[in-house]
């Protein structure tokens, strides 16, 4: 089907019209995540439902949905009669607008009554998605839209009694909750409507007839908002972007106007929407966007545009630089191979509609948004949400340098003819915890963005991470690896459940910039130790295939374990019966407890 | 505007809002023909009629409406 779901710009209309046949075809697709969605209502569902139903499958989750009643999210939160716990939610949102603010201050109020008010306002919803995240599962709330008009005009936002400046000063209340709660993620209704413009999203008709929180061709911004926020929750975020050089990093073609020819620079208004542009990647990559060049260039000239002084962007800032002739559907697949992510988890930005064109259909699952002028370009990516935040943690900002140390290994692994005299040389040192507090964020993350070194594919929720400390029953171990050319992070985890003389590895992922270090087998040293300590005596690996994890399907193998069954689909049971005298697998690093 | 070419219009966004290439509607057709056809279907079949036509029905409008006749109706008043 023609209809385009996830890149900029998309047809609404044409969604909604047509919901039926994409959901049809979106569910026909194979390799579905299944998630459980509890939709709580404070406003009409309705449509938003088979909207977000739509965003979800788009993004590979496959969701079975929850509906609270209408009216009644503070209710069927605070009160469940257990329906809501029996269906066990993987993710609640909470479907509510300004019209469910229930007390607002009236002129005369002082500041004081008030921020009494929105702190009890505030609370109702905050105390109802608390409700919701005592069932362990994270809780999106929407902050509030602005009121659609103003009994005072432009006073409203200064006086007390003023309700723009109350919804303002509730939403600031929220913004706090979600940045200070665990699980707790805001959906941002208030940017929504700025962004449609007031009178086109709060079209009054939709709330007086059919009480939907905005018009109903804005539903499906509101679903991919909601959509967005999920599905980076469960590790689908993109991850690269492969991005065109002339007339879309930079204005003109630098092999034919060469270097000082080209429109970038604060001079020109052409000039300054790609610098914006370069600006607006640069934040991408601090935040562990993976830039990367794909352009029919000469490497030499795409080079010097970067060594103007006036461009944002160095080279440096990228990872890949494919500059040459090659076809750019092979400079993708050949750069993911290189980073060692799946080519579905980049972003192509070309302003040439031929070259997009080919890559849509060359190398399926590529996200290819339409480009427009380059005023326009930042609306491309930035619409989308490929690259949704939800937790930010330390490594993300990292990545970038990681994946370019990555590279440096690459090179100096040329100059060695033994490649366990290579790891020698890295210096590797591994650091073994066992889950905690501390580290629960990152590993909640890795264990579910992980899809390659994944033996199992369970996912985890924070609240499941969490209850796994100190269990007595279970042996969690995160691992990190520090060499010489720096710090990788935590990249590993392991989850083992004891019962009596026997452990079943429950998980095993690990990410894939440390493939081939011997980490895991040096994991598994610390494995057998933790496991021989609670009197175990058979370890038992599990390998499930997905379309992604084929690299381990004979991982068990390779550090000793008997395989003892395969059924049809491919999935397999091991077996290692830990020996008196296990001798330590992995010697190319030190290694060492740090709990 | 002819009534006819509004059915066949009508019929379509029909077509597509309940994802049936053969559906075929007349005047007469209402909610208890249609399966899917509930209150909230029926603000997707206002709304892609309002952007079929060019259309912005007031709340008066979409009061009482019985069957696709009353629909069309009520369309063939607004287009003129």
């Amino acid at each position: 089907m023609a209809v385009n779901i996830l890149d900029y710009p998309f047809d609404a209309d044409l969604i909604l019209q047509k919901k039926r046949a994409i959901k049809r075809e979106l569910r026909a697709k194979e390799n579905l995540l299944p998630k459980k969605v509890a939709i709580m209502s404070g406003v009409t569902v309705g449509v938003m439902q088979d909207i977000l139903e739509i965003y979800l499958l788009a993004n590979g989750i496959a969701p079975e949905f929850y509906q609270g009643q209408y009216g009644l999210f503070y209710e069927n939160l605070c009160f469940d009669d257990g329906s809501l716990a029996q269906f066990a939610p993987d993710v609640i949102y909470i479907h509510t607008s300004m019209r469910n603010l229930k007390a607002m201050p009236v002129p005369g109020d002082t500041a004081e009554d008030a921020e009494k008010l929105a702190q009890a306002e505030a609370g109702r919803f905050l105390q109802a998605a608390k409700a919701g995240l005592a069932l362990g599962c994270p809780v999106i709330l929407n902050n509030f839209e602005l009121p659609p008009y103003r009994v005072m005009g432009n006073a409203e936002a200064t006086n007390p009694g003023g309700h723009v400046r109350f919804v303002r000063r509730v939403n600031e209340i929220l913004a706090q909750a979600a940045d200070e709660t665990p699980n707790l993620y805001l959906n941002d209704l208030c940017y929504l409507q700025a962004q449609h413009g007031m009178d086109a999203f709060s079209d009054q008709t939709a709330w007086y007839a059919y009480k939907y929180p905005c018009a109903l061709d804005k539903i499906p911004y509101l679903a991919q908002s909601v959509a967005n926020i999920i599905k980076s929750l469960l590790g689908r975020n993109k991850k690269a972007l492969a991005l065109d050089l002339d007339n879309t990093l930079w204005g003109g073609i630098i092999g034919d106007d060469g270097p000082e020819g080209i429109t970038m620079g604060m001079e020109t208004p052409a000039g300054m929407a790609y610098a914006e542009f370069q600006q607006y990647l640069k934040e991408l990559s601090a935040l562990g966007v993976l830039l990367n060049v794909d352009s029919k260039n000469e490497e030499a000239n795409a080079v010097a545009g970067f060594a103007r002084a006036d461009s944002v962007l160095k080279k440096d800032d990228f990872v890949c630089f494919k500059a040459n002739w090659e076809p750019k559907s092979h400079n993708l697949v050949a750069m993911a191979k290189e980073i060692n992510i799946f080519p579905d988890s980049f972003v192509f930005i070309d302003d040439n509609p031929a070259e997009r064109e080919i890559i849509r259909q060359q190398v399926p699952g590529v996200a290819v948004p339409d480009l427009g002028a380059p005023e326009e370009y930042i609306h491309s990516i930035d619409r989308s949400g490929y690259f949704e935040v939800t937790n930010l943690s330390a490594d993300d900002q990292k990545r970038v340098a990681m994946y370019k140390q990555n590279a440096a290994r690459a090179e100096m692994q040329a100059s060695f003819g033994d490649y366990s005299e290579y790891l020698r040389s890295l210096e590797m040192r591994g650091e073994f915890g066992h889950f905690d507090n501390a580290h629960a964020e990152r590993i909640t993350q890795l264990i579910n963005k992980s899809n390659q070194f994944n033996l199992t594919t369970r996912r985890y929720t924070a609240a499941e991470i969490e209850s796994l400390i100190g269990d007595p029953n279970y042996v969690t171990l995160y691992a990190r690896l520090v060499d010489k050319f720096g710090d990788n992070g935590i990249i590993a985890n392991v989850i083992g459940h004891v019962a009596g003389e026997t452990m079943d590895i429950d998980l095993w992922v690990m990410s894939c910039r440390v493939l081939k270090r011997d980490l895991e087998k040096a994991m598994f040293d610390k494995l057998v130790e933790d496991a021989q300590a609670k009197g175990v005596k058979v370890i038992r690996g599990h390998y499930y295939p997905t379309a992604k994890n084929l690299l381990v399907k004979d991982f068990y193998a390779t550090i000793g374990f008997e395989l003892k069954s395969e059924d049809e689909a491919g999935n397999k049971e091991y077996e290692f019966v830990i020996p008196a005298d296990y001798q330590p697998q992995c010697d190319v690093m030190e290694t060492l407890r740090v709990d | 505007m002819e009534m006819q070419k509004i059915l066949a219009d009508v019929q379509e966004i029909f077509r597509d809002n309940f994802d049936d290439e053969e559906l075929v509607i007349d005047r007469s057709t209402c909610a208890d023909d249609i399966e899917d056809w509930d209150s909230l279907e029926q603000i997707n079949l206002l709304t892609a009629i309002e952007k079929k036509f060019g259309l912005k029905f007031k709340l008066e409008d979409v009061r009482g409406l019985q069957n696709v006749g009353d629909l069309l109706d009520l369309i063939a008043r607004l287009v003129g």
